[in-house]
Parts: C-alpha cells; sequence; structure tokens
C-alpha cells in the first residue's frame, strides 16, 4: 500500500496523541468526563497515520486537534477513540 | 383553584417504551366492548356498547360506573374489544419484518451462531457502557438484523428460509404465499426472550408477538365525547365511528367463522377487519384509501391526532395559549420612549397584575379595589378585577361589592390590580425568528384602541403599520418583571447578536430629518430652534450666534450636537460622501460636500448626520453610543427620534414625480445612448449570426452573445441614470432620500427619470414564452434587445405595451422568490431550533447539550458575544485608541 499521509492535505488540521499524564490534566481543566467528549472511531484514517507515528493507540485515548478556525484563528479540540 | 407546587423540581432519569400485552389490555379494560351501538331511544348509553358508562361519563348528571366520579371528577377507563381473528399493528410492520427475516421460520431462534451471539451481546454492552444514544443502539439491532437476515439457512435447526416480501401496508408474502396475522403471531412466538435484546427488544417489557393485536383497548369515553348540537342532533367522534366499525366486522367474522363460512368469505372479511384496525391507528396510510365519514371526509383517527403542525405535540404541548395577553393592531407614537409601550385603555383595565397585600401597601390597595373594575373619571387610574383570599378563592369585585371586599381586605390576600404606566409587560411579533422578537416593554395606557410605540423599534420586529398585529404579555410574578427588566427591555437589545451592531435607530424621516439639520450646517433662527427644541425635554438653548446685523441664530450642528452624550469623539465618512469629489484625497473637515463627520467632546464640529450615522443597522454613531451603556443609548434615540420630528415638520418635507423631471435635452441624450446600445447589441448579434464572436473563456457562444448583450445594455442602463442624476441635485427631496440612506437609491431614480432596464428571469434575458421569440410581436429567432425584455422607457414616461409585459414577467419572479423563501427558512428555521434548542453556554464559555456532552470548547471557538463585539471582532482597536488618546489618535489616523 503506498504510504499516503492525510495529515499532509491541507483540509485535514493537525493531529496528535495525548500522552496519559497531560489527559488528566486536560480533562480537569475542561471541568467534563471523558464520554463526554466528542469522539472519533477508531478507524479513522488519521489515527492510522498516527499509529505509525506513536505505535499502537488504544481505544479511550485523547487526540488532541488544532484547527484553523474562521473566528478565532486557532482552537484546540479533543477527541475520545472510540471502538466502531 | 388549581394549587401551585413551590421548590418541586425532579429531574427525568430515564424513559421506557413498552409494548401493551393482550393480559394487560384485559386487566386495565373497565368492560368488554360488544355492541356496536352507543345510546338507546333515549339517549342513554347502551350496556357494553361503546358508550358504556364503565369507560366514563360526558353527561352531566351521570355517574361513572367504575370509579363513582361526575363528569370532571372520572378521568375516563380503557375498555376493550376481542378481535375474533388477530390483525397486524400498522405501527409495526416494518418491526415484524425485520423480526421474520432475522429468525428461522422452523425454530424461531436468531440466525446467528450461539459465539456471534456472545459477540453481539457484548457489544451492545459495551456501548450501553459507553453512554451510547438510543440511535446508536438502533443502528447496533440493525446491523445484527441485516447480518441475521442473509443467512439462508439456519445455524440452529438447519432449515432452510424462505424469503418474505411485505406488501404495504400489512400484508406479508413467503416466496407468494400469503402469511396470515396468525401464522405471523405463531411464528414470533416462538422467539426465545433469550433472542429479543439481539433484535432490540427487552424481553421484561416486550414481546415481538404483542405487535399483532387479538384484542384492542378501547379508549375512555373522554377522549371520544359525543358532540350534541344546538338542534339536539348528536354526532360522535371520528374514534367512535371507526370503531363502530370495528365492531361490526369483528361480530360478522366470528359469526361466519364460528358457523363455518367458506374460507373465502372469512378472508374478505379478515382482510376488511385488518383495514378497519388500519385506519382506526392511522388513516393516512399509504396504499389504502382513507375511510372517509359520510360527507366525504377523511376521518381523523389516531396518528392524526398526534401528527403534524395542528397534532397533540405541536399543538398543544410544545405551543400553549395563555391568559394574561391581548393583540391588537400596531401604530406608530413618536412621543413614547423606545422602552414604551401605549396600551389602549380597554385592553389596560382587563389585564391585570396580582399584587400582594402586605402592612405597607394595604391602604393603596383598599383604595385600588374599592375603585372597582370600572373606575370613572379624565385620567386613567387602575383599578382591580378580582381579588384573591388566602384560602385561594377568587372574588370577582364588581360596582356593588366593590366597597364591601376593599373593607375586608387582609394581608396576605391578592389582588389582581389594572395595568398602570410604568408596569413592565413583554411585547411580540410574529414570526418570532430571533430573540428581539419579543422584548420587555414599559406600560403608558393611552386612549383608543391600538398599540402604539416609537418607530425606532419596527426593525427588531420586522413590523410596519399596514395593519400589523402584536400581541402583549402581562408578566405574573415579581421573578419574571426582574428577568424581563434586566434582560429583556428593548434598550438592552439596541445591539443585535446577528451582526453585533445597531438594529434599532433612526429609520426614513429620522435620516432625513438629520440631514436636513446637519448638512452644510444651516442657520435657524431663535424661534425656529425653540420650535425645533420643544419636542425636546431641554430647558436650554446653546450659545447663539450672531449675524452682521446683531441678530441671533443656531447652527443645526449646534442643535444635533444637544443630544449627543458628553465625551464622544469619532470621526467617520458620511453615506452622502463621493470620493469622485476630492479626487479620492479625502480633505476631512473641509470636506466640500460635507461628508466628513468630527465629533469631539459631544459636539458635531463637521460633516453630514445620515445612515452611516443613525441608520439602524448601520449607524457607525449610534454604535459607540450604544456601546457607551444602554441608558445612555436609550436617550440618545429617544431624543433623535423627537428632534428628528421637530425638525421635518417644522421645515417641511415632500416628494413627488416631478422631483423626477429632467431638461429636455437630457432626454434625448438618453434615447440617444440607449439607441446606441441597442445597436451595439445588434452589431454583436450580427457578429455571432456571422460565425465571428470569440467566445469567452468557459463559457458556449450563445453564452458569450448573451453575456456580451447584457453587459452593454446594463452599461446603458447606467449611463442613462448617470446623465439623469447630473440634473438631478442634493437639493431634490427624493434625491436627499436616496443618497441620505433614508429610502430608495439612486438606481431607483434614475429608473424613474431615465430608462428601466433590462428584465430578467433567473439572471437571463427574457426568453420563454412563444416558440423562438417572446411575444408574437416579434420576429422568431429575433435576440435583439428590445425582442427580449429590454424596456427603454422610464416610469415617468411610461411603458409601450410590450415593455409593460416584459416588466411584469420580471416582477413576477420577485414575488415567487419571497413566496418560496419564506416557506423554505421557516422550515429550515425549525429544524435549527429543534437540532440546538437545549444547548447551552456554561460558567467556562463550553457550549454542552442537557447531558454535559461537549460541542464547542469555546463559545464560538473564540468565545466572543456578538452583541459585546464590534461587528464580531474581538475589540475594536479603533475605539480603544480613540478613547485612550483622544485626539491625538484620531488625527494620527488621518495619515
Amino acid at each position: 500500500m503506498g504510504k499516503f499521509n492525510v495529515l499532509e492535505h491541507e483540509l485535514v488540521p493537525e493531529h496528535y496523541l495525548v500522552s496519559e499524564d497531560e489527559e488528566e490534566e486536560i480533562l480537569k481543566q475542561l471541568g467534563v468526563k471523558k464520554e463526554q467528549l466528542p469522539k472519533i472511531k477508531k478507524s479513522d484514517a488519521v489515527l492510522r497515520v498516527l499509529e505509525r507515528k506513536y505505535g499502537h493507540i488504544p481505544v479511550g485515548s485523547l487526540i488532541k486537534i488544532v484547527r484553523k478556525s474562521p473566528t478565532a484563528g486557532r482552537i484546540v479540540v479533543y477527541r475520545v477513540v472510540v471502538r466502531d | 383553584m388549581m394549587k401551585r407546587a413551590f421548590g418541586l423540581t425532579k429531574r427525568i432519569n430515564s424513559i421506557k417504551f413498552a409494548l401493551l400485552s393482550p393480559e394487560e389490555i384485559r386487566k386495565m379494560s373497565a368492560v368488554k366492548v360488544i355492541t356496536a351501538d352507543t345510546y338507546d331511544d333515549d339517549g342513554f348509553p347502551i350496556e357494553k356498547g361503546l358508550m358504556d358508562l364503565h369507560m366514563g361519563v360526558i353527561e352531566p348528571g351521570l355517574r361513572c360506573k367504575t370509579c363513582g366520579g361526575k363528569v370532571d371528577e372520572c378521568p375516563g377507563h380503557f375498555g376493550h374489544i376481542e378481535l375474533a381473528m388477530p390483525v397486524i399493528h400498522v405501527g409495526f410492520v416494518k418491526n415484524i419484518k425485520n423480526y421474520l427475516d432475522a429468525t428461522c421460520r422452523e425454530c424461531g431462534r436468531i440466525k446467528l451462531k450461539d459465539d456471534e451471539i456472545e459477540i453481539y451481546k457484548q457489544k451492545i454492552e459495551e456501548a450501553k457502557k459507553m453512554g451510547a444514544s438510543p440511535i446508536q443502539l438502533l443502528l447496533i439491532n440493525k446491523k445484527i438484523i441485516d447480518e441475521a437476515a442473509s443467512r439462508p439457512i439456519c445455524p440452529h435447526c438447519g432449515a432452510e428460509q424462505k424469503k418474505i416480501t411485505l406488501d404495504k401496508p400489512t400484508t406479508f408474502r413467503e416466496e407468494g404465499r400469503k402469511l396470515t396475522p396468525k401464522e405471523i403471531r405463531e411464528r414470533l412466538e416462538k422467539i426465545p426472550d433469550e433472542d429479543l435484546p439481539l433484535l432490540g427488544i427487552n424481553p421484561e417489557t416486550a414481546r415481538p408477538e404483542w405487535m399483532v393485536l387479538t384484542v384492542l383497548p378501547v379508549p375512555p369515553v373522554n377522549v371520544r365525547p359525543t358532540i350534541t348540537l344546538e338542534t339536539g342532533e348528536r354526532s360522535e367522534d371520528d374514534l367512535t365511528h371507526k370503531l363502530v366499525d370495528i365492531i361490526r366486522i369483528n361480530q360478522r367474522l366470528r359469526e361466519n367463522r364460528d358457523s363455518g363460512a367458506p374460507q373465502l368469505i372469512i378472508e374478505d372479511l379478515w382482510e376488511l377487519l385488518q383495514y378497519h384496525v388500519t385506519t382506526y391507528f392511522d388513516n393516512q396510510t399509504s396504499g389504502i384509501p382513507p375511510a372517509r365519514h359520510r360527507s366525504g371526509r377523511p376521518l381523523k383517527t389516531l396518528v392524526q391526532r398526534l401528527k403534524g403542525k395542528e397534532g397533540r405535540f405541536r399543538s398543544n404541548l410544545s405551543g400553549k395559549r395563555v391568559n394574561f395577553s391581548s393583540r391588537t393592531v400596531i401604530s406608530p407614537e413618536p412621543f413614547l420612549s423606545i422602552n414604551e409601550v401605549g396600551v389602549p385603555e380597554a385592553a389596560a383595565r382587563e389585564l391585570t397584575v396580582p399584587i400582594a397585600v402586605t402592612a405597607h401597601n394595604i391602604e393603596k390597595m383598599r383604595e385600588i379595589v374599592r375603585r372597582g373594575p370600572h373606575p370613572q373619571g379624565d385620567k386613567y387610574i387602575p383599578g382591580a378585577n378580582y381579588v384573591i383570599r388566602n384560602d385561594g378563592r377568587r372574588i370577582k369585585i364588581t360596582e356593588r361589592n366593590a366597597e364591601d371586599v376593599a373593607k375586608k381586605l387582609e394581608i396576605g390576600w391578592i389582588v389582581e390590580r389594572h395595568l398602570t404606566n410604568g408596569d413592565i409587560v413583554l411585547f411580540n411579533r410574529q414570526p418570532s425568528l430571533h430573540r428581539m422578537s419579543m422584548m420587555g416593554h414599559l406600560v403608558r395606557v393611552l386612549p383608543d384602541r391600538t398599540f402604539r410605540f416609537n418607530l425606532a423599534v419596527c426593525p427588531p420586529y420586522n413590523a410596519d403599520f399596514d395593519g400589523d398585529e402584536m400581541n402583549l404579555h402581562v408578566l405574573q410574578s415579581e421573578e419574571a418583571r426582574a428577568e424581563a427588566k434586566i434582560l429583556m427591555l428593548v434598550q438592552e437589545h439596541i445591539l443585535s447578536p446577528r451582526f453585533g451592531g445597531p438594529i434599532i435607530g433612526g429609520l426614513h424621516d429620522h435620516i432625513t430629518a438629520m440631514f436636513l439639520l446637519t448638512y452644510q450646517n444651516p442657520k435657524f433662527s431663535r424661534e425656529e430652534a425653540l420650535h425645533i427644541l420643544s419636542y425636546l425635554n431641554y430647558d436650554k438653548l446653546p450659545e447663539p450666534h450672531r449675524d452682521e446685523n446683531g441678530n441671533e441664530f443656531y447652527y443645526g450642528k449646534d442643535l444635533f450636537s444637544l443630544i449627543l452624550p458628553k465625551g464622544l469623539n469619532m470621526e467617520f465618512k458620511s453615506k452622502i460622501c463621493d470620493p469622485t469629489v476630492c479626487n479620492h484625497k479625502c480633505v476631512y473637515e473641509k470636506c466640500p460636500i460635507d461628508a466628513y463627520v468630527i465629533i469631539r467632546d459631544g459636539k458635531l464640529i463637521a460633516g453630514t448626520i445620515d445612515e452611516n450615522a443613525i441608520g439602524s443597522m448601520k449607524g457607525k454613531l449610534l454604535d459607540r453610543i450604544a456601546k457607551m451603556g444602554s441608558d445612555i443609548a436609550r436617550k440618545f434615540i429617544d431624543d433623535l427620534t423627537r428632534l428628528a420630528i421637530g425638525v421635518i415638520s417644522y421645515r417641511g418635507f415632500t416628494s413627488g414625480i416631478d422631483d423626477e423631471d429632467i431638461p429636455e435635452e437630457a432626454l434625448i441624450q438618453i434615447h440617444e445612448i440607449i439607441q446606441e446600445s441597442i445597436k451595439k447589441a445588434d452589431e454583436l448579434i450580427e457578429l455571432y449570426k456571422q460565425g465571428l464572436l470569440q467566445p469567452a473563456p468557459g463559457r458556449s457562444l450563445e453564452e458569450t452573445l448573451e453575456m456580451e448583450i447584457m453587459r452593454v445594455l446594463a452599461h446603458a442602463r447606467d449611463e442613462a441614470g448617470k446623465i439623469a442624476s447630473r440634473h438631478l441635485g442634493l437639493e431634490n427631496p427624493s434625491v436627499i432620500m436616496a443618497r441620505s440612506g433614508a429610502r430608495a437609491s439612486m438606481l431607483n431614480l434614475s429608473q424613474m427619470a431615465g430608462s428601466i432596464g433590462q428584465q430578467s428571469v433567473r439572471g437571463q434575458r427574457l426568453h420563454r414564452g412563444y416558440q423562438d421569440r417572446t411575444l408574437p410581436h416579434f420576429k422568431r429567432g429575433d435576440l435583439g434587445a428590445k425582442a427580449r425584455g429590454f424596456v427603454e422607457s422610464s416610469y415617468k414616461k411610461g411603458l409601450s405595451p410590450t415593455e409593460y409585459f416584459f416588466h411584469s414577467m420580471g416582477g413576477r419572479e420577485g414575488l415567487v422568490d419571497t413566496a418560496v423563501r419564506t416557506s423554505r427558512s421557516g422550515y429550515m428555521q425549525r429544524r435549527l431550533i429543534n437540532a440546538l434548542e437545549d444547548l447551552k453556554v456554561d460558567e467556562d464559555r463550553k457550549v454542552v447539550d442537557t447531558a454535559g456532552n461537549v460541542v464547542q470548547f469555546l463559545y464560538g471557538e473564540d468565545g466572543v458575544d456578538p452583541t459585546r463585539s464590534s461587528g464580531g471582532e474581538n475589540i475594536n482597536m479603533e475605539e480603544v485608541l480613540t478613547e485612550v488618546l483622544g485626539e491625538k489618535y484620531l488625527l494620527r489616523r488621518r495619515k
């Protein structure tokens, strides 16, 4: 399979895996439980690319996404990996 | 009277849906209905009939045979009908189809191997733990069913499966052979409880075979009351009619079956029973004709009662009718504040405010009660209509007992006092499309019969006075009044959350008047100035100027400066600014057309006040003042509208068709220009016919030609307009309105004076109508300007018959567009509201739903409230710098 990297596409925002230590802090800061966050499917094309970089990403991990925003310029959002 | 519950809030934890089992239907039934009759000859309910007294009472005087209650006490009780043969419930055909597909026709097990069953069960458990929504769970079930349905052989008993098709609405066939509801029910019975969760059924609350009815519940008579007409004729409810049909056929079916009638007759009757039961649930089932009333009107059965705009949900549960409200025609009243609403006396006497009697106000309340419901006198004073005693009893005050009730008044009673000046009420105009459609106003009781308000408040309500009606609601609790005053008062809504600018502001005459007051700074004598200022509450004239003869006079700009708040500094360009005058090099205060506004410490130094300063939605000055605080803004708009009325009614302002008079030679010039353009269009057509036209990139030859012609003709109209406007100066009232932004545009004027121009439908020149031509007045295939909807005439000159027809075609498009747009955007709005209605912004500016799920990590991703923004932007550096540095910054900015 050709090693196509979706993250390099202009329309795909930056994705990062959040480490376990940071995870707790972020959730505390946001004041929400994990299952209240938006979700991203395990089968998402982005996750396949991220796994190449970080190794196996288990269900329940936190993904940090940095998007362009028409109102704020840059905006950081988080998603939880769920099985599909 | 109903008791109010205080401090009792409960949260719904979960909702469960279940099916009624036949046993349950029998258990909750008060009577087994066996006769299709309703009343006997004396008008008394027949026993075991559809109006049996066990099912509740609707006639006064009778008592319910189940609970013993009278008409208003008995809630009604269900009855039941034993169906001779089972029938399918239309609401569940889809489910039944799924279950038949997914299970074995022999052993009834779901067609999945044991290990698969285990895996899927785990998956469902896991999804539930992850907080999956019912829709997500439904999707999992759907997947399981699809998987099981695709198996041609049962993995449990090895039986071969046959294809089942659904013949809408309620007939199932297995490879062409009809399955009777009885057979279907038997198959569903065979499905074991353990397999049900995979199909999306909770075996504790439902069994699939209950979707095939053997017993039919009969709703209480309260649900389907008999109506007695004035003539004494009785008329039954649609549901009762339908139940009569069901019972009749049911009985015939039973008799025929018991007497061993031929199978064919039984099947026919069975199908008829199925039809009646189907239409009893839903009379709009596709594939079968709706059951009709004797008059030919389709019956309104169960689904019709609930569904749609007029259904129970949207009409009675989501939308309720309220007391303490009124509705009447609206009209303008420029002498009211924007915060006020004029309420007709008749309405004020009917609408009441509950006031609790305390030690502090008891004497005052006595006085109000003593006045009774119709206080006399020239001046409006509030009376009272009711008092509510401590025990909750309501006493109506009449002229006769007013004195008596007033004497007996005690602390703790509640007096329902008439509306009076200063009460806060909610005022609303439909369609309520945004939050400014319902605002808080302070009452002013006025004579006559209309609601009145300041014209500046028209834009948020989108109201005009061509017969519009509006609603008014009187708040009944102290909390509501406080909320309305703080959050809903008109002055808190001057800035719109839609675009972060003012939506309440000067319009039409206000703008014209301010233009007349400030443009080129006219002079007013002392008398004139006093007359104009008498519309305002100012007791001091500004410092007068003196002319060469020593006469006192006042400048218009000084009069305007009176209403500006102190400490205001700003500069901006007026609407009338025309960069061609100064060759795109602004000369600021020296502007020859007085189009550069300079305000220093609340004084207008230079410039013209027009739409760009005070117009609703556009006013820069207004925007700044609105951000100085709502009280200051309210005062400014109140003063502005009053001053405007003063100026314009003193000076006088009128406009007529002779405003568009232009000299004969200009008309000839316009005619020549247009003829020339028409000729140019003809040349283009000739070029096209000879095949010499060069196509524009990405367009066909025809498209290019159309484009070029449109361009040439649009240019002709613009040129004609330019010539016309050369003869229309700023001393012309119509031009004043157009240039200052009060109403109309220069295009409108040039269409009146010069030429109307090309008419179009869907952005193209007119081309449809007859074969290859728009009208039979032209040759076939004529592509010329006149034949394709170009109108040379002006509105003033009048249109030729063909031009008139073309103009109507173009005009029709506009009408159709608005008609289509309103209905479409209404539906879009409804869907948006349903999707977003219970989202909220929480303490740390996250957007969350009711379950706390995050929708947006920061409201709007930038956390900015558009009403407190400046045109949607976070901060306006210009404003901050002006405030801090004052004139220094404004002068530096010019460079």
